[in-house]
């Protein structure tokens, strides 16, 4: 326990942060006024959010044929990037809620920046089933609610199961995001001097002051919400891969889809926060807060789950074969995945996701900051390929020869996606300069308490008299 | 029951978690048990002086964990019955999938009545006045005692022989919301 030790004594996570007020002063100094490389950067993420605004607006007003999507590739390049960026959402909530339960020492410093990707990613994520919609002005037939002759969404539907498993997971996380985050706007509120801040960190601390009444019923809905949040992040996935499973699709109706999301999720997820906390860390200067140990551990977990996706594909191969299905339409989707029109998505899902990550074996790799900052965005690609090789591989070979066609992504989808970039960026940005990006308060649980006695101890002088 | 705003009373302001806590332990003996305790981050070792009552939190949690679940399956069951349609050759009332439904909305319900707990137990949102110093947010603890009037100097007293690089009575309030 980081309080049993004399303050003289630092930090293991943190050696180089001396003191609580340390935090504040560093965390704080983040939320000051930008400069012209922070808003180049919001300038260019803006660009591309408007770019996808375009595209989709050309796409709402010349139809949805504007898109490659025709039978039998139904799903293509805009439920891949949904996938993509609900994957992307796993490892903001891993971080936050799993490793809060498991008290993993290295979630402190990089949990509030994680979970901010999850509620972006997830904003990003929801906007691509309506974009795919081809009347995507009446998004909300998706809600639970009975239509005009009183019949009501199909309960028995795995697309309804999704729409309850995103939507639950949205507002969860955004809760478990703002929740956590209250003591350290209230650390803000006290800090800053200037006015909008003062009022917009007043409104949103909500009167937090730090009692001990306050901080009891916070640590325990916080340890409830972590809990309830857990499954929460296992099953979204989950449901997300049941929308294909639960088909006969070739390549989808496998009982292994539910685990195999997961995995990938929580791979790609943290293949992101390390993609993303490596520029932040430079440009914030928070080389103090997050540490190449906190890369070093991130990789192993990255490593980890590489090994369960790869696992993943030999088992789809290695069924396929012992099932007898090699002759017939599952060994077809096999054999199109490696060999088909789409063997180059399938030859870059294997590099970017098997081979590149094989290298985090190495400890001189895990802790080599730019090595890690282009094998995270290898694997970034590499799952986004993934999710293609399952949703079009799939679709582009059915059973009957009727159902056999190639689709090719055209520019307003590419441009769609490539945009999602910008509007998820734009979000991460504008949250690094206005709310804490460090868990300011939780920082502090890892750093040694103040201690006056002790303290004194450590330097050889004895106050006898002081204690009881 | 302790105060949690005490706008009168004694504040005391400490650097140190361990000075703190000697002050809450005296503060205890000699038994003026209404007082609040600032810190900027939770902590056990504070945590164990002061002894509070078990947080009611849980029971918000599980209370909404079960709504959740009655009306997920409420939800589907009565929805299928509401006009039933046989899809796919499967029971009207399917309860596999039902599950799912289910178990989404015990999660959904009993993270926002968790929420709400935290609220009610913890007087969130609250416009107050207390006794408040904004070192309680970076790196500084306090203690305000809710003392009787008679026995505002013992409060001092205590606050200060433990060490208390400030204490001050009333006045200076800190409007936090």
């Amino acid at each position: 326990m980081a309080t049993a030790t004399p303050s003289a004594i630092r930090s293991e996570t943190h050696p180089h942060v001396a003191s609580y007020s340390d935090v504040n002063r560093d965390v704080l100094k983040i939320l000051s006024k930008p400069g012209p490389g922070y808003l180049a950067l919001v300038a260019l993420s803006a660009a591309g959010f408007g770019l996808l605004g375009i595209a989709f607006i050309a796409q709402v007003v010349l139809g949805i044929g504007l898109s490659g999507l025709m039978n039998p590739v139904g799903w293509g390049v805009y439920i891949t990037t949904f996938v993509f960026w609900v994957g992307i959402a796993h490892s903001g909530t891993l971080i936050s809620a799993i490793l809060y339960l498991f008290r993993a020492p290295w979630r402190q410093a990089i949990y509030r920046a994680a979970e901010a990707m999850t509620v972006f990613a997830v904003m990003t994520a929801g906007l691509f089933p309506i974009i795919h919609l081809g009347r995507p002005w009446v998004f909300y037939w998706l809600l639970p609610y009975p239509n005009q002759r009183q019949i009501w969404p199909n309960f028995r539907s795995p697309l309804l199961w999704d729409v309850f498993a995103v939507g639950t997971y949205f507002t969860v996380s955004s809760v478990f995001f703002f929740i956590g985050m209250i003591p350290d706007i209230a650390a803000a509120r006290d800090a800053t001097t200037v006015r909008w801040r003062k009022k917009l960190y007043t409104v949103l601390a909500m009167g937090w002051t730090g009692s001990d009444r306050e901080w009891k019923h916070f640590s325990r809905a916080y340890l409830y919400l972590a809990a309830l949040a857990t499954p929460l992040v296992l099953s979204v996935h989950s449901v997300v891969s049941w929308d294909f499973a639960m088909s006969i699709v070739p390549g989808w109706h496998s009982t292994i889809f539910a685990p195999y999301f997961v995995a990938g999720a929580i791979f790609s997820g943290l293949a992101m926060v390390a993609t993303i906390l490596i520029p932040v860390r430079k440009i914030f200067g928070m080389e103090a807060y997050i540490t190449t140990k906190h890369f070093d551990s991130m990789s192993k977990l990255i490593l980890f789950t590489s090994l369960v996706v790869s696992y993943a594909y030999a088992t789809e191969i290695f069924l396929t074969w012992y099932s007898g299905e090699a002759p017939h339409a599952e060994g077809q989707y096999i054999a199109a995945s490696l060999m088909g029109p789409y063997w180059w998505a399938g030859a870059i899902m294997l590099t970017c996701n098997f081979v590149v990550p094989q290298l985090l074996w190495f400890r001189n790799v895990r802790r080599n900051i730019p090595a890690l900052f282009v094998i995270t965005i290898f694997i970034n690609i590499g799952m986004w390929f993934e999710r293609f090789v399952i949703f079009v591989t799939s679709l582009h070979h059915e059973y009957m020869p009727w159902q056999w066609g190639v689709y090719k992504p055209t520019l307003t989808e590419m441009a769609i996606m490539v945009g999602s970039f910008g509007w998820f960026f734009l979000l991460f940005l504008l949250f690094m300069r206005v709310l804490p990006p460090v868990a300011i308060a939780e920082l502090k649980e890892v750093l040694p308490a103040p201690m006056r006695r002790r303290q004194a101890v450590g330097a050889g002088h004895t106050h006898g008299g002081e204690a009881h | 029951m302790r105060s949690p705003t005490n706008p009168t009373g004694v504040l005391g302001v400490f650097t140190h978690m361990d000075t703190t806590i000697d002050a809450i332990h005296e503060l205890k003996r000699a038994g003026m048990d209404r007082f609040t305790v600032y810190s900027p981050l939770p902590s056990h070792d504070l945590e164990h002086a002061i002894d509070p009552p078990q947080s009611p939190i849980r029971l918000f949690t599980l209370v909404g964990g079960l709504t959740g679940a009655a009306t997920g399956f409420a939800l589907a069951t009565w929805t299928s019955l509401d006009w039933p349609l046989i899809t796919g050759g499967k029971p009207i009332i399917s309860l596999p999938p039902f599950v799912i439904i289910a178990f989404e909305l015990t999660i959904l319900f009993g993270a926002l009545s968790t929420v709400l707990g935290l609220f009610i137990a913890a007087r969130l949102p609250a416009r107050r006045e207390v006794l408040y110093d904004p070192s309680f947010s970076s790196g500084g603890f306090g203690i305000a005692v809710d003392a009787p009037a008679d026995r505002t100097a013992e409060a001092r007293a205590i606050l200060e022989r433990n060490g208390a690089s400030e204490v001050r009575e009333g006045g200076r309030e800190v409007n936090v919301a």
